[in-house]
Order: structure tokens, then C-alpha cells, then sequence
């Protein structure tokens, strides 16, 4: 089993609705987020193209965080969900600095924070609380390794590409172009 | 009488005695316990414990959703009804981030009177008893000097409806929204004098089906009008051509296979040019043509010169493409849509131009067909038995004698002019009444709108938040939140017809109380008790349910219900015969009835002014995750976009010498500066001659404590506004900013 | 022009505009962990050569500063954490991925080390000196006996610490700047020479003053070549790590970096070191002090610099 996310750029409009609805679904503080909404543009008017990408923890198959964590606070469930336990974190920071992707945070706790996929609704079959709400529908998530997901069938069709493979880290969330 | 000036009260000068009564402690996403203990950690998911029906209120597409309660009984999330048409189940950021408009401890708590000490104005607390007593006193009186008929109400929102009903019990018609005159009235007019019907809300456009959408300065997708974005994604999936007219590239524009970079307010041009291509290239659908309208020859003659190469010159679209995009139409035909757009009010000719978008539509044969326009339908819920209203001896038209006959809804700019007093005029209204709509925000010529408050007898404003209309109320009455309150069913047009309940999620926070209770207080004060014979809206509510065969009890359960069509067709003209409610009972490509108002009965291009060099055009819009400037205060949504910036082209940017982020006042071709300064952006998504700024940002009320100061109102901008000669709409983007780059500079405001 | 901004959310403090999760007390921890560390192998090693006599600043008298320098470091790591309370789960588990982890577990047993050498010392420069305590005169006497495999130890451990205070910050993939294996050697000789001109500077002993100058020299020497060998490599690296010594190459650390790391840190002190060689009269604090702030310096651009450094895209 392996957990991936496929975002389409060519359907998100940067409503940002991924944004609050993580913070109101996991009690995320008013002031600090989990993931976010980049938006990149190229090119010269009138010669233009926007793409615009909802970004978060990539849950890399190769986790810098995780292998920089002194205590096993962040760790890797079924699924490749890169997790963390707050009280096994010590906020030394290391795995912020370790992030590629700038996902993590230091929670006003004191912990580490970032995105679990929502790991507590998928278990239960739902979809991650940013999936479910898209208006656009602009966002896919699912079990790679089953071809039937709709994470395995937008990859299937699709053109598509991860955020700085150079840097290693495997990650698993992809973006549709 | 003499007035005495109103002056702003920043609603901070309130005693802080009731704000500290604890009351402003709540909790936010538990964002104050980082302090608490050593193992009690906050980081918890909340624990779901309820979930209460409702429909949103961030904004009027109104989606179904449920709000959801913890252990604690408080509300933490709220997630779209997946029965909901309007919705699919998925709200938008802002409906998603409606808690924050409950959570938000700057929202009004109690009653406010303005009262004058040691020569200073200033709110004083009061209870509601006062002040329903002083309001239904100062209406009472003003019936008796003046007549009913001197009171307006300006509305917005579903608790409009209850106000409605009092102030129309109480014997005047004077009821206006800034979402007609100010928003999306020549379109409403302009599709009604050529189809007999006007597009609603939600529009009836069927993007769901459509192979080619046609966006001219329509930005969906930065509106985040739900039910349009989703189906405008569901579209790109199908892989429909999207063409999209913005000087601006917009979001959109991004999504489209052609955005034509137009120069702006030559929409006209390009309309006319298109129609020309499609009638002389026989493109347009002829059948339906023969059938269905009336005037193709007269419109024919009219484009005869309006070539792609004529519009080239105005709006400096290549002929080619003009053709390309013409062609794309009409290979999609019917299912096409050419958007008629929602806030339309631009250049004063705005009902013309939606005429020309109308016709377009009935070229390509879309109206009543399948991918094109569909016909909705909604329940009709019938009324609470009340006694028939007074008719008023007279209306706000008589202050305009035979202009807007054409106009079915009431102008709001009109209901403002007409409270300055004025020796021409016939009618004067005295009082107002504002329901949920920041005025100096929403209108234009904010001078003119301040100039009518000060004639003004009396000012009730009930709304949640304190924002600058609440600062020039004689009385503020504090309402509930829509997730602490019901209100009327929602019963809006849809493919099919649904019924939507709002209930309480929980008990209304602070001394505020939901409309329908104030409605029916000042009802029974005002001697109207006839017209409010309900106990409560719970009785009120499942009388009508019961009558259109459900309940409230059924109602509390699922949230929405969906009702069967009355009449079978949702795409109508497919060859049936059809009477279409017009003089002609066509659909007018000529229109006859503005032929007989006077108007032109075709729609013609014509010139508008063009910045002065070293000013831009200023063109405004939405962000998705703001309402106006109702949601610039809302904690989550504040987290997502705090400020405004203002969109200037690198070319601009590097005449003036500006940078990313830096800071600026807007200063107009009227002499007015912004009261904030605003943040640059430098981008290639605007063109040279114009700037762009999201709407609804620079709140100058104190009491707004994350909104105020942030970005620039372009609302303070917008002095100069092109009247709609057809149906009295306000047109706003003939307006022309600078740049003033020093900061301390400000004070040359004239 | 091309435009990449993020239009929501990433409010969160510390990450933007650019990282700032580590601040002042983590290079404060580098530097005294790296001071401490080039202290004890110079203890180490002297006592294991028998140069307990010659040298006896370099063997004893230094390591009294040693075992505080680790603790004061180590509290400094400990204000930076987030989640104080919660310190202790360090130590409930080994991550041998993490440098973190190992930096962690050396301190757990080269600071009570570095403590009970210089214990066993404490007699010689307080020689009224009196544990009170008969289990304490026992475990001091027993101390004494294993004084070679201590040594031996403490030497082991002062270089995986040295090599550590700079492994800690190269195993971030994430900061181009931080992202070489040369700043593990870069940091442990930075340590050794901090630690060499300590001696210099609390020796009163001529001999073993010139001996610490000449192996600082030498320590300056190899510190300049793996700075050089640094942005070699960085120039002939990715675009993300040109960018990277770019920052000090024109960028806004070049000035506070070639100033006060490389000429006042550097160059200045081994220039007045070889005069003093030469037989010219330099007050000794003045190279020493020198280097120490430079070692300091190096320590804050590094951690500063680095956290401005990150993957594009």
C-alpha cells in the first residue's frame, strides 16, 4: 500500500479551500496552516501560463525528517504516511531544516506539526479533509498500488511531475500538467 | 428641521465594560492553549459530536451544508450538503471558512444607541427592549410626518426577506439591494428585453454541458461562485473550448484555449464583431432563428461594417482570432455559452452590452438548449397568512418621473439620491434601514452616499459586524450569525427544485438576536402585530413545509430536499413552440421595447474615456476567498489573504520605479487618495494601461481588528460613475488611478 | 518576467520569507561543542604521548573549562527546543540516521567524562581540596588508575563530536549551503584550533605556548584549504549550492563572512602567531581571542546562511 495525492494545475483555481478546510478539520491554529497555495507565472504578457499548485508534505518515500529525527517522533506508518508524535517531539527543528518542501512547522505547542494525509479519515475511507472539499475537483488521492484508485488512474493518463526530485526525497504527492 | 451632523463613531468608543466580560475569551482552534499544562496537548482533532443543517451565508450562492459541533457543543466545522445542487457537497474557502464568522470576537454584542456627550457622539450599550422602543418611536413618528412611504430599506442577504415583509407591512416599496444597480442589473434587463426572462441567481447557464464557454471579464474561479466552478472544472475535463475577454489574465484566462487580451472597455466592439462574423458566415443557428426570433434582418443591416477588421482597430484583437473564436462558437452550437457575467455595471451602456451578449446567445441558438441556458425551476412557498400589504401612495420612481421603466427591481443608488434633499425632486425618503450590507463599500460615490446618511432623520443598521455603515447608525441592533439562527427556507432556481433549511447550530453568541425576532419585536411596536402571527419561525417554517409536503422535523434531518419539476423541459426549444414574454413574443434580436422607451433597439458601440497618461485604468474583483468586504475580518479567512495588493504591469513599474511589496497610495482623476497605502505587485498578468486590486479591502473602522488599514478600498476610488440610462445602473470602471510613491506625500490630498 | 509567490497559507512563523527555525543559541552550541571537543583530544592526546608534565595546561588545566563549555552549550541546545518538557525522549531511543541523536548520546557520555578528568585534577590546583565523602576519594582514586583508557576515550569522543557540530548541519539535503561533507572536517579543525589557542591563551608555560601557536598554524592552514575546497565544490555543484556560495560571493554574507571569519578569524591571528614565532612580543590574547571569535562567526553565517539556502522550484 502506498498513499499519493495527484493535484491537476490545469483545473485549480487557488480558491485555497485545501487551506481552511485542514485547519477547521484538524484543529490546525488560526495563524498557521498545513499546506498552501503556490501560484507560478511565466512568461510575458500576453504570452502567459499560470500554474498553480496546492502544496503540503510530500510524504516522501525518502523522508529526510524522518531520518534526521533524534527520538522516532516523526515516523512512517502503512501507507508511506509520514507521521508525527507529539509527544515524542522535542522541537529540536531538525526535520523543519531537513524539509525540502518548508511542510513542517513548529506548532505553538511546541511539537512539530504537518500533514498526515489525514490518515483518521482515510482509514475510515474518506477522503483527506483538502481532497473532499476541492470544488474543483482538481484533487486525486488514493492507494498507488491499487490501479483502480483515482490516484492511480489520473497518474495513468496524465502527464505529470513531483516537486525537486533532485532533491532525492521520493515524493508523493504529484502534480498533473 | 436642522440636523445635526452624524458623526463616524468608531465603534472602540464604547465602554469596554461589556466587551470584558469575559464573553471575548472564546477559543480559537484552541490557538491560546500552548500555555496549558505539561501533557495536555491541543493538538487534538475536536470530537464530532452533531451536525445542524444549514446554508451559507459568506455569500448569496447559498450552499447547503451541515455545521458540525464537538463534545463542548462548539461549532468547528462545516461541511457542504452532498445533496446540494449549489454545492456537490464541497463548499468553497469561504463557506468552508464561515466559522470564522462566529469565532470572530470583534462581531457586535449588544444593542448600541448613539447618544451626545459633553458634546461628543458616542455609541452607549443599551438593552433591546430600549432599543426596539427607540427605533419603532422614531419610525412611528416618521410615519405620521412624512409617511410610511419615507422609509427605505437597503438589504442583502436571506434575512432580507423578514425585513422586507415589516418594512412593506408598514407601507413602503423603497426596498433595495446593491446586487441589482450596483451588480448585475443590466444583464437582468438586457436578457429580459430580448428573452422575456432574466438569467437569476444562481444563473441558469448549463456549463456542466457546454462545449465552448465564452467569459468576457467574467472571472470564475477568483468568484468563487460555487456551483460555476465546480461545473467550469467539470467542463475543462470534458475538454469544452473556454475563450475568455479580460485585459486581465485572469484565472480563467489561464484555463482558456484562447484569451483574448482585450483593451479595456471595448467589449462592445468585439461583441458586434462576432456577430457580424456569425450572421454573414451564415454561422448562426437557423432553424431556431426562423422559429424562435424577431429582427435578424434589422441586426443584419446594423453589423453590416462591424467587421473582425473594424474591431481590430478598437480592441486590438486580431481580425483572425476574432474570426478563430467565432468559428469555435459556432462549432459547439447550441451548447455554447456566452456568459452575460454577474457584476456587469462598467461603462453606463452596460445593459446594451449585455443585449449584445444576449444576442450572441440567440444566434447560436443556446437559450432553452442543452450545454446553453437551461430552465429552471423553484418551489414556490407560499406565504404566511398575513394581511395584504398598504400600498404606498407613492414610490422612489417618483423621484426619477419617467426614467427606469424598464426596471423592475429598486435601484439603491436611486433610494440615495433620493434622501438628498433636492428642490427637483418630488419624493424624499428620511429614514433608513440597512440589513446586512456595508453601503459606503457597496456603493459608489462614497461622498454621495455620506452626503444622503447626514440628511438622513434616522439610521438603524442591523448587521453582525461593525463595519462603516455601523459607524453613522442612530441605532445598531446586534444580529446573530446565520449558524446561530434560522431563516427562511431557501427556495432558489435550480435544475430541479430544492428546498434548503437553516437551523442553529448553537445559541446565539453575546445579546445578539437572529432577524426574524427583531422583525417581529418591532412589528408588534409598530402595531403590525397582524402581519406576524407566528409564535416563532419554527411554526412559521413548518406551516410552509407542511404545505408543500414535508416538515420542519423531516427538514431538520436531511438538510435539503429536492421537489420534482413542474414542467418536464429543462431545455425547452427544441423545435416546440414557445411564447417568450416580449412584445413580440420572440426573443428580440431587435428589441421593441426599448425601441419604445427611446433607447437604441440595438446595441452600438461606443467610445469610452481612456486614461490620462500617467493614470490607469482601475479594474477590480474578487479573491475566492473573500466576500466583499463582509469576510475582511473572518480569522480563517484572514489567514489565507489578509490585505489587497495592486496589480501593476513591469513596464509601469519600472516608469515609476516601483518594487515588489512597497507600498503606495492610489490617488484618483478626482483628487482622492486611498485612506490606506496598498502593496505593490508586479505582474505580467495586467496589461499597461490598467491596475487591478481585489475588492473589499482598506476597512477604516478601528473595531476591526485584523481588517483595519489592511490594503486599499476601491471603493473610495470610484467618484466617477457612468449612469445606465436603461435601468439607472452605476457604472464603475471609468476610473483612473496614479501612483503616489512617498509615503508622507499623502497629505496633498485635495 | 516570471513570477512564483505563494498566494495562501505558509503563515506559519519561522518558514517565511525564508527559514529561521534555528536561531543564536544553536551555532553558540556548535561552537562551545566544538571548542570543548578540541580541548579534550588535545588532553587526550598529551596525556597519552606523557606529556603530562611539559604540557600541563593542554592536559589539565584546559579541561576545566571543557566540561562547563558542554554544559553551557548543551543548555543553549536545550532553550531552542520547542518542546522542552519532552527532552528526555532523546534518550529513550538510538537513531543512528540521525545526527541529531548521536550528537545527543556522545554528550550523554563525554560531558560526565570530561567532568571526572578534570576531577581527577582538581587535587593539583586546589590542594586543600577535600571530597568530604569516602565513595568519592575511592572513585577518584579508581578515576586516576584508568587515567590512559579514559584518555583514550575522551579522544575517540572529542573527534565524533567535532566531526558531529558539523555533520549535524551537513545532513540537511534541504539547505544546498549545508549540503557538503567537507563541513564535518571543516568544523572538528575549527574546534581543534579554537581549542589549541585556548590552551595557548591560559598557558603560562613558553614552551607550550609556541607548541599549541605552531599546531594552530598548521590547524589555520588546513581550515583555509577546506574553505577553498568548499566553494570549489559549490561552484562546480547544482545550481541551488552556486546559489549557495554566492551568498558569499557578492551576496549579503560576503562581507561579514571574508571579514570576520576568514581575515580577522583567520589570516589576522596566524599572521601575528608567526611573528610571535619570529620572536616579535604579541600579547597572546589578541591571536587567541581572535580565533575563538572567528570559530564563533563561522558558526552563526553558517547556520544564518544556510537556512536562507533551499531547493527551487
Amino acid at each position: 500500500m502506498r498513499y499519493a495525492m495527484a493535484i491537476d494545475t490545469k483545473k485549480c483555481v487557488g480558491c485555497s479551500d485545501c487551506v481552511v478546510a485542514c485547519q477547521t478539520e484538524n484543529n490546525v491554529p488560526v495563524g498557521y496552516c498545513r499546506d498552501w497555495v503556490v501560484e507560478s507565472v511565466a512568461g510575458s504578457y500576453p504570452q502567459l501560463e499560470i500554474e498553480i499548485r496546492s502544496e503540503r508534505c510530500n510524504h516522501c518515500d525518502n523522508a529526510p525528517c524522518v531520518r534526521c529525527c533524534p527520538t522516532g517522533a516523526s515516523h512512517i506508518v502503512d501507507g508511506g504516511v509520514v507521521l508525527v508524535d507529539p509527544v515524542k517531539c522535542i522541537g529540536c527543528g531538525a526535520c523543519i531544516e531537513a524539509c525540502p518542501y518548508d511542510a513542517r512547522y513548529s506548532h505553538p505547542d511546541g511539537h512539530v506539526d504537518k500533514c498526515t494525509f489525514c490518515i483518521h479519515r482515510v482509514e475510515k475511507g474518506q477522503d483527506p479533509a483538502c481532497v473532499s472539499v476541492c470544488p474543483t475537483n482538481c484533487m486525486y488521492f488514493g492507494d498507488l498500488d491499487n490501479p483502480n484508485s483515482d490516484v492511480s488512474k489520473a497518474l495513468a493518463t496524465r502527464k505529470y511531475k513531483v516537486l525537486a526530485p533532485e532533491a532525492g526525497t521520493k515524493p508523493q504527492v504529484y502534480y498533473l500538467v | 428641521m436642522k440636523k445635526t451632523r452624524r458623526d463616524f463613531i468608531k465603534i472602540s468608543a464604547v465602554g469596554s465594560g461589556g466587551l470584558a466580560l469575559g464573553l471575548s475569551t472564546i477559543k480559537i482552534a484552541n490557538a491560546s492553549d500552548g500555555e496549558n499544562g505539561l501533557f495536555k496537548s491541543s493538538h487534538a482533532r475536536p470530537v464530532l459530536q452533531n451536525r445542524y443543517p444549514t446554508y451559507c451565508e459568506v455569500c448569496f450562492w447559498k450552499c447547503a451544508a451541515w455545521t458540525y459541533t464537538d463534545d463542548n457543543g462548539e461549532i468547528v466545522k462545516i461541511i457542504g450538503n452532498d445533496e446540494d445542487p449549489h454545492c456537490e457537497g464541497r463548499l468553497c474557502p469561504r463557506g468552508t471558512g464561515g466559522v470564522g464568522m462566529y469565532h470572530d470576537e470583534d462581531r457586535l454584542k449588544k444593542p448600541l444607541i448613539r447618544v451626545e456627550k459633553d458634546g461628543k457622539q458616542e455609541f452607549r450599550e443599551a438593552s433591546w427592549e430600549e432599543a426596539l422602543d427607540l427605533v419603532a418611536g422614531k419610525l412611528n413618528k416618521l410615519k405620521e410626518e412624512h409617511g410610511a412611504e419615507s422609509l427605505a430599506l437597503f438589504s442583502h442577504g436571506s434575512g432580507g426577506k423578514m425585513m422586507s415583509h415589516l418594512v412593506k407591512a408598514f407601507g413602503t416599496t423603497s426596498i433595495a439591494a446593491p446586487s441589482f444597480a450596483q451588480c448585475r442589473g443590466p444583464r437582468e434587463v438586457g436578457f429580459a428585453a430580448t428573452f422575456g426572462e432574466t438569467v437569476l441567481s444562481p444563473e441558469r447557464t448549463d456549463i456542466r454541458d457546454t462545449r465552448c464557454l465564452v467569459l468576457i471579464g467574467s472571472h470564475i474561479g477568483e468568484n468563487m461562485h460555487n456551483g460555476q466552478v465546480q461545473e467550469m472544472s467539470d467542463a475543462i475535463d470534458k475538454g469544452a473550448t473556454i475563450i475568455t475577454v479580460d485585459p486581465r489574465f485572469s484565472t480563467a484566462a489561464s484555463k482558456s484555449q484562447y484569451w483574448l487580451p482585450i483593451k479595456p472597455a471595448t467589449d462592445m466592439a468585439l461583441l458586434l464583431a462576432w456577430i457580424h462574423v456569425i450572421i454573414y458566415e451564415g454561422l448562426y443557428d437557423k432553424d431556431y432563428i426562423e422559429k424562435y426570433a424577431y429582427g435578424l434582418d434589422q441586426l443584419k443591416q446594423h453589423v453590416k461594417n462591424m467587421t473582425p477588421e473594424w474591431a481590430y482597430g478598437i480592441t486590438t484583437i486580431e481580425p483572425d482570432v476574432i474570426r478563430k473564436t467565432a468559428h469555435e462558437m459556432a462549432a459547439a452550437s447550441p451548447a455554447v455559452i456566452i456568459h452575460p457575467g454577474r457584476h456587469v455595471t462598467w461603462y453606463g451602456d452596460d445593459t446594451q452590452r449585455s443585449r449584445a451578449i444576449a444576442i450572441l446567445n440567440a444566434l447560436l441558438g443556446s437559450w432553452g438548449r442543452r450545454g446553453g441556458f437551461y430552465n429552471p425551476e423553484k418551489v414556490n412557498l407560499p406565504d404566511y397568512p398575513s394581511p395584504g400589504y398598504p400600498k404606498p401612495k407613492r414610490t422612489w420612481k417618483d423621484a426619477f418621473p419617467g426614467q427606469y421603466k424598464l426596471v423592475d427591481e429598486v435601484l439603491s443608488t436611486g433610494i440615495c439620491y433620493s434622501s438628498i434633499p433636492n428642490p427637483d425632486m418630488e419624493f424624499n425618503i428620511k429614514a433608513w434601514m440597512v440589513y446586512g450590507t456595508n453601503l459606503l463599500a457597496s456603493l459608489p460615490e462614497q461622498e454621495k452616499t455620506i452626503e444622503a446618511i447626514q440628511n438622513l432623520d434616522f439610521l438603524v443598521v442591523i448587521d453582525t459586524m461593525p463595519m462603516e455603515i455601523t459607524g453613522y447608525a442612530d441605532v445598531i441592533l446586534p444580529e446573530c450569525t446565520y449558524l446561530e439562527r434560522y431563516d427562511i427556507l431557501r427556495a432558489s432556481p435550480h435544475r430541479e427544485p430544492y428546498l434548503a433549511l437553516r437551523m442553529p447550530a448553537v445559541k446565539p453568541k453575546y445579546d445578539s438576536k437572529p432577524n426574524w425576532w427583531i422583525a417581529k419585536e418591532l412589528g408588534s411596536r409598530l402595531g403590525l402585530e397582524d402581519y406576524f402571527k407566528w409564535e416563532n419561525i419554527e411554526e412559521y417554517l413548518d406551516w410552509q413545509l407542511k404545505k408543500v409536503g414535508s416538515s420542519l422535523e423531516e427538514m431538520k434531518k436531511i438538510g435539503i430536499k429536492k421537489f420534482p419539476r413542474e414542467y418536464e423541459d429543462l431545455y425547452a426549444l427544441n423545435g416546440e413552440d414557445f411564447e417568450f414574454n416580449t412584445n413580440t413574443g420572440k426573443i428580440e434580436l431587435y428589441s421593441t421595447e426599448l425601441a419604445s422607451e427611446g433607447f437604441d433597439p440595438l446595441p452600438k458601440y461606443t467610445h469610452h474615456r481612456e486614461p490620462d497618461p500617467g493614470y490607469y485604468r482601475l479594474n477590480y474583483g474578487r479573491a475566492p476567498m473573500h466576500t466583499f468586504s463582509r469576510t475582511a475580518n473572518n480569522p480563517n479567512l484572514t489567514d489565507l489573504m489578509d490585505e489587497n495588493n495592486v496589480w501593476v504591469n513591469p513596464k509601469v513599474a519600472s516608469i515609476w520605479g516601483l518594487k515588489n511589496d512597497q507600498y503606495v497610495y492610489l490617488k484618483n482623476q478626482d483628487g482622492v487618495v486611498t485612506s490606506f497605502p496598498v502593496k505593490i505587485r508586479i505582474t505580467e498578468r495586467i496589461r499597461w494601461d490598467s491596475v487591478y486590486m481585489v475588492h473589499g479591502f482598506g476597512h477604516a473602522d478601528k473595531k476591526l481588528t485584523r481588517a483595519y488599514g489592511k490594503g486599499a478600498s476601491d471603493s473610495e476610488m470610484i467618484t466617477n460613475v457612468k449612469i445606465d440610462p436603461v435601468m439607472g445602473g452605476t457604472g464603475m470602471r471609468e476610473n483612473f488611478v496614479t501612483f503616489i510613491t512617498e509615503l508622507e506625500k499623502k497629505e496633498d490630498r485635495s | 518576467m516570471n513570477e512564483e509567490l505563494i498566494i495562501s497559507g505558509r503563515m506559519n512563523p519561522g518558514i517565511d520569507p525564508y527559514l529561521h527555525v534555528w536561531h543564536w543559541p544553536i551555532p553558540t552550541y556548535l561552537f562551545l561543542g566544538g571548542l570543548a571537543a578540541g580541548i579534550l583530544f588535545f588532553s587526550g592526546l598529551y596525556y597519552i604521548l606523557g606529556k603530562e608534565k611539559q604540557l600541563p595546561t593542554a592536559v589539565k588545566w584546559a579541561s576545566f573549562l571543557a566540561a562547563p563549555a558542554l554544559v553551557v552549550g548543551l543548555f543553549f541546545l536545550f532553550i531552542d527546543l520547542t518542546h522542552k518538557l519532552y527532552f528526555w525522549q532523546l534518550y529513550t531511543t538510538i537513531r543512528l540516521t540521525s545526527p541529531m541523536s548521536w550528537g545527543a548520546w556522545t554528550l550523554m557520555f563525554i560531558t560526565p567524562l570530561a567532568f571526572i578528568w578534570s576531577a581527577t585534577y582538581l587535587r593539583e590546583l586546589v590542594p586543600k581540596w577535600d571530597w568530604k565523602l569516602k565513595i568519592l576519594w575511592n572513585f577518584e582514586a579508581l578515576a586516576i588508575k584508568y587515567r590512559t583508557p579514559i584518555a583514550w576515550v575522551i579522544m575517540l569522543l572529542a573527534v565524533i563530536l567535532g566531526i558531529y557540530t558539523g555533520i549535524l548541519l551537513s545532513a540537511f539535503n534541504a539547505r544546498p549551503l549545508w549540503n557538503t561533507s567537507l563541513l564535518g572536517p571543516l568544523f572538528l579543525t575549527s574546534g581543534l584550533s579554537a581549542g589549541a589557542a585556548t590552551i595557548m591563551w591560559m598557558s603560562k608555560d613558553h614552551a607550550e605556548r609556541s607548541l599549541f601557536s605552531k599546531i594552530d598554524l598548521i590547524l589555520i592552514g588546513v581550515e583555509l584549504f577546506f574553505i577553498i575546497h568548499l566553494f570549489m565544490g559549490f561552484l562546480a555543484s547544482t545550481e541551488v549550492q552556486i546559489q549557495a556560495a554566492q551568498l558569499f560571493l557578492g551576496g549579503e554574507f560576503t562581507v561579514s563572512f571574508w571579514v570576520f571569519v576568514i581575515i580577522m578569524g583567520l589570516i589576522f591571528p596566524a599572521l601575528l602567531e608567526v611573528l610571535e614565532l619570529r620572536g616579535f612580543k604579541v600579547p597572546v590574547f589578541i591571536p587567541a581571542g581572535l580565533i575563538l571569535f572567528g570559530g564563533l562567526m563561522l558558526r552563526f553565517i553558517m547556520v544564518e546562511a544556510g537556512q536562507l539556502t533551499r531547493y527551487l522550484y
